[in-house]
């Protein structure tokens, strides 16, 4: 062609960014030694290697060393031996490290982002100019809390010895977001990069060893699910954070049950993208191409779910599927290249599948005539109009470059839209007016929610999901925490056996009392029916409790989810619960000489614990309307509104120790932060409970806001762990409870807390509020981009 | 080089796609050189600059910042595109010390805008691609049409009291028709900023559609002053105004503001034009004007419209480029693609 011709034509041409570099860099290395353990390389130790192929030619790049158990059993050891003199530094020391691990990923930006989009797949404009500077920019901000924490986190210690599992979409990034909070909070590091990428943390890993990073500190140990397990499973591992689809998280979730390790879970989501006809039509066009055409939808927080107002649904299709026609597939190294190839044949399947699945339950899918480039794992981007709630498309997480499409009429509905499905990562909102779009970013059941864009990400902005898109945050000082433990308190919980009652013995002079359930702001009997003495320690009968059962949980759980006690104000809040601190302590008499005559302790002992428990809740009110959340400044011209909500419906499972104020030290919090409660009190002291209700009642605390049900501990507990409609769960109790409480709560990856079996001190009340307020709250970060 | 010599330059007709005198409206619009029909107007229609109200101003600078970054031209092909630069510019010259001589220096430049070596070494010594039109004040557009009758290039006079369009109506409307008799077939009017501030849509319509009217055959580019504006809405509005009341053209800044054409404010526009196209099936053109200077400026620019609104935009009769040291820079860019060696602007020839 002559330049005549191009002239004439106007086509772009290639643009081809040279791997020259990157293949010296590969030929330049034994690759079959790529697991970096105590700061040195090594090859499996059974010599196995798997193969790394580029996406889009289906070419081998490397022959990688896969680990074993046996491998991570020595980057385990290697972190545990490397911890205690990396968390004894100092924080201006670890600060230093990081510093200059990014400033190194910076000198060798490049070759990261060449080497990312051979491995991956991804258009070499998103690993250049995305991916690559946010990982930077991630160690760069850790490096200041490095040296912050002591003044920030006090009373914390680093986690210890953290296993983490990243996937294959953001091989870099993933290591990023885990690796830079790790090191800063002190904690050493075994890292698993996906099977499928391991290319770019076997630069990084070199970067480390320049940069100063102790030996063992950080570990990366290349594999499949073989050496996935073994971390997962290891005991000598203090935390699982874990990056991928809810599915394994489930698994990880069941996995760690009871065994004391914290975990973090980032996984699926299925984001709504919410156009309303006030929207810049055309920017929320181009923030779909960010959004479901970035990185090929190989995004757990994608835009997936186009979600339009009926009134501007036919035009703003057209203007998606003419900007459709102008994405361009092609070679990952191409500048100009929009979408690459899917990462392997197995996901190119699985996308093609779900497409043809939707179709065939109803939705239009469309294509633009784009040619498909050859040789490579490519999908065309695909529309899905007429797409119903329960079509395929529109349920699952499909991974790929797929936009399932549906319009709504009112806000309302929108709302309700976005947030039918067990996901719960992000979602955008386009709208110019900013009453509507305030409004709605509240609404939305999403850790992360887009003001007019979409996959904004910054390492100063917390990003993680509700419900089924897991818990924990990553990034910013939510994400910190995760890394961060309080030292464990010695001793085992210890259930208060239930004494014989012994016939014939009652309180004289009295009434006969009937200690109901309470649900829905109402006193209801059992469904079951049966009752269960209460008696004090020598067995002298004090009262009979309701035994309640799953029925009766299901009830309280639907109560609750009816309250309205989540919109209150804090300043509302705060006020209900002084009124009820207030009516507490106008019956405290009553309580202690309960509590006494219970626990067989001593009357000033007694009155002590109701002192502190009426101090609990008056603590908890004064912060109803001051736990807030943070305004984040990211670079660029936004803020993110780092948003404390509700947790949502919380079932609390108290323990028999201290049973009042125990009980008092996790409802307080719960409801301070707009939480309704079903609370299953000690099965040993269930009066305590029951005495309480006459309290709430009198308190002003809306129907459901709390609701009692007395029973078997493990059963109930149990029932609430499988119970799906249930945002989070605090269970203490012995390490059998704990353990199935954890396990059973995989079903919906609710927030579990307990206390692994270990004993818990309830007297340190400052400590505590802090603990269970933060349990008590999602973070949402809303992206707020502005200027006019 | 080329059959543009001095001979054909003096004493040919007129080769000119438009007529050449100012004429009253009564005559059907005439065909631009590609084909397309002119933009008959429309009624205000309020309603619909209501709908156009929605402009996000981080969402569209993501957009233009990415569009860089999305779209690399290199080699053979930043040669063609860098020539279609030049195809598309309106080679200008507004300042306050122009004198004809000036003008005439500039209107040679205009006729022989490459070196003949690098004509030669790009393989089209035999075609004509020069800049589309040379854009002057008022005073010179019947020495430039002159200098330029014959060789296709058009002749642009800045009009209704350019650069501020603060003179009183028929004063303004008087000067295109002076600027349309002396030979200039194509008008860049400014409009008087404040009544986009004021919001008097109804007035700034009037005041266009009578600048059209007064322009007869000649073509109509609305210079909206962006940088005076304030905001993108501003420019989005100000935009359909224009092209309701009949603009060929919608042009960005006269190069006097403090702030000249950015790619944020260009994108609102095309963006406009593409609505209009969509909701009337007219084709408007877009000018951006002031500060545009580099070769690689003016790839930027080309991808945008390349994205935004597609290949046909990329022709003259639908896109320009205001500029007056863009040329050079895209001489030497050339000369860099031809020799590997990178130039200096001293060793191509001046306008």
């Amino acid at each position: 062609m002559t330049i005549l011709d191009r002239f004439k034509a106007m086509d772009y041409g290639p643009a081809p960014e040279s791997r020259g570099e990157a293949d010296q860099w590969l030929a330049a290395r034994d690759l079959a030694k790529t697991l970096f353990i105590d700061g040195e390389w090594r090859a499996a130790k059974s010599g196995a290697r798997f193969t790394t192929v580029e996406p889009a030619t289906g070419a081998a790049l490397a022959e990688i060393s896969e680990a074993s158990s046996g491998d991570v059993d020595d980057a385990v050891k290697a972190a545990r031996k490397a911890l205690s003199a990396w968390r004894k530094k100092s924080g201006y020391e670890r600060a230093r490290v990081l510093y200059a691990i990014g400033r190194g990923m910076q000198r060798h930006a490049r070759l990261f982002a060449v080497l990312e989009s051979l491995d991956n797949g991804k258009p070499i404009r998103e690993s250049r100019d995305i991916d690559v500077p946010l990982a930077i920019r991630h160690f760069i901000h850790h490096a200041g809390w490095a040296q912050t924490l002591d003044r920030d986190f006090p009373g914390f210690e680093p986690a210890g010895v953290v296993g983490q599992i990243i996937p294959w979409n953001f091989p870099l990034l993933m290591l990023a977001w885990k690796i830079a909070p790790a090191l800063a909070t002190g904690c050493t590091v075994v890292l698993k990069p996906a099977e499928f990428t391991p290319l770019t943390a076997v630069l990084f890993a070199e970067i480390c060893a320049r940069a100063g990073v102790p030996k063992g500190v950080v570990n990366i140990v290349q594999g499949g699910p073989e050496a996935g397990e073994a971390i997962v499973n290891h005991p000598d591992i203090d935390k699982i954070a874990f990056t991928g689809s809810s599915e394994v998280g489930k698994i990880i979730r069941r996995a760690t049950a009871g065994t004391g390790k914290k975990i973090s879970l980032e996984l699926g989501g299925k984001s709504a993208f919410i156009v309303f006809e006030d929207a810049d039509l055309d920017s929320a066009v181009e923030g779909l191409v960010d959004g479901i055409w970035f990185n090929q939808g190989q995004v757990c927080c994608a835009g997936s779910r186009l979600l339009v107002q009926e009134s501007v649904a036919e035009r703003f299709i057209g203007k998606v599927k003419a900007r459709m026609s102008h994405l361009r597939l092609g070679d990952p190294l191409d500048k100009n290249t929009d979408i690459g190839p899917l990462i392997a044949p197995s996901q190119l399947a699985r996308v093609t599948g779900l497409v043809a699945e939707g179709a065939r339950q109803g939705a239009e899918c469309w294509q633009p005539a784009s040619d498909l480039p050859q040789g490579g794992y490519y999908h065309l981007p695909t529309l899905a109009t007429g797409v119903a709630p329960s079509n395929i498309l529109a349920q699952e997480e499909v991974f790929g470059p797929v936009l399932a499409a549906m319009s709504f009429r009112t806000a309302d509905e929108a709302v309700a839209l976005a947030n039918n499905t067990r996901y719960g990562l992000a979602a955008s909102i386009w709208s110019e007016t900013i009453n509507r779009a305030l409004e709605t970013a509240p609404k939305l059941k999403a850790g992360v929610v887009w003001i007019n864009g979409t996959n904004m990400f910054d390492a100063a902005c917390g990003f993680g999901g509700y419900r089924e898109s897991g818990f924990g945050r990553e990034g910013g000082r939510e994400g910190l925490i995760e890394y961060l433990a309080r030292a464990k308190t010695k001793g085992e919980y210890r259930r208060i056996e239930i004494p014989a009652a012994k016939a014939g013995e009652s309180e004289d002079g009295l009434i006969d009392r009937t200690p109901k359930l309470f649900i829905g702001g109402k006193q209801v009997r059992p469904d079951g029916n049966y009752a269960l003495p209460v008696t004090t320690p020598k067995g002298r009968l004090l009262g009979e409790v309701g035994a309640g059962n799953r029925k009766d949980i299901r009830n309280a759980v639907a109560a609750a989810r009816a309250s309205k006690w989540g919109s209150a104000t804090g300043y509302n809040r705060m006020q209900v619960l002084y009124f009820m601190a207030e009516n507490l302590a106008a019956r405290a008499d009553e309580f202690a000489a309960r509590l006494a005559a219970l626990t067989g302790e001593s009357a000033k002992k007694a009155r002590a614990e109701v002192e502190a428990g009426i101090e609990c809740l008056f603590a908890a009110g004064g912060l109803a309307d001051k736990y807030e959340g943070r305004v984040h400044q990211p670079p660029m011209r936004a803020v993110t509104l780092a948003l404390h909500e509700p947790a949502g419906v919380v079932g609390i499972v108290a323990p028999d120790e201290a049973p009042l104020l125990a009980l008092l030290s996790m409802l307080g919090p719960a409801l301070a932060m707009g939480n309704s409660v079903v609370l299953v009190p000690s099965e040993r002291y269930p009066l305590i409970a029951t005495d309480l209700y006459q309290v709430i009642e009198t308190s002003d605390l809306p129907a459901g806001s709390v609701n009692i049900v007395t029973g078997g501990s493990a059963e109930l507990a149990e029932v609430l762990a499988k119970h799906d409609d249930l945002d989070g769960l605090w269970c203490v109790g012995d390490r059998a409870l704990c353990t199935t409480v954890e396990r059973e709560s995989a079903g919906n990856l609710k927030r579990v807390w307990t206390n692994a079996g270990h004993a818990v001190d309830w007297s340190d009340a400052a400590r505590l509020a802090d603990d269970f307020l933060r349990r008590a709250v999602e973070v949402k970060n809303v992206w707020v981009p502005y200027g006019d | 080089m080329s059959g543009k010599t001095e001979q054909t330059m003096i004493g040919g007709a007129s080769v000119h796609p438009l007529p050449r005198s100012a004429d009253n409206t009564a005559k059907p619009p005439a065909p631009h050189a590609g084909g397309l029909s002119r933009n008959p107007g429309m009624p205000l229609d309020l309603g619909w600059l209501e709908a156009m109200r929605h402009i996000n101003r981080s969402a569209l600078e993501r957009r233009v910042d990415t569009l860089g970054k999305r779209r690399s031209i290199k080699k053979e092909h930043q040669a063609a595109w860098l020539l279609r630069a030049l195809a598309v510019m309106d080679l200008t010259t507004l300042s306050s010390d122009d004198t004809p001589d000036r003008v005439l220096r500039l209107c040679a430049k205009a006729r022989n805008p490459l070196r003949p070596d690098l004509m030669a070494g790009l393989g089209i010594e035999d075609e004509e691609i020069t800049p589309a039109a040379v854009c002057v004040y008022h005073p010179f557009v019947s020495i430039a049409a002159e200098a330029l009758a014959g060789t296709g290039i058009h002749v642009a006079a800045v009009s209704t009291a350019f650069p501020h369009g603060l003179a009183p109506l028929p004063t303004r409307i008087a000067e295109i028709r002076a600027s349309v008799e002396d030979g200039a077939d194509e008008i860049d009017v400014v409009i008087p900023r404040g009544l986009v501030l004021g919001a008097h849509w109804e007035e700034l319509y009037d005041e266009i559609a009578q600048f059209r009217a007064a322009c007869g055959q000649a073509h109509l580019k609305v210079i909206l002053g962006t940088g005076d504006l304030a905001t993108l809405r501003n420019v989005t509005l100000a935009s359909m105004v224009a092209m309701m009341a009949g603009a060929d053209f919608i042009k960005t800044s006269t190069g006097k503001e403090s702030v000249n054409a950015t790619l944020p404010v260009g994108l609102a526009m095309v963006r406009c034009i593409r609505a209009y196209h969509e909701h009337t099936g007219i084709h408007i053109g877009f000018k951006p004007a002031g500060g545009i200077s580099t070769a690689k400026a003016s790839l930027d620019w080309l991808v945008l419209m390349n994205e935004e609104l597609g290949r046909r935009w990329l022709e003259p009769d639908l896109f320009r480029f205001g500029a007056s040291s863009l040329l050079t820079d895209i001489e030497r860019q050339l000369e860099h693609h031809l020799t590997g060696r990178y130039s200096a602007a001293h060793r191509h020839a001046m306008a």
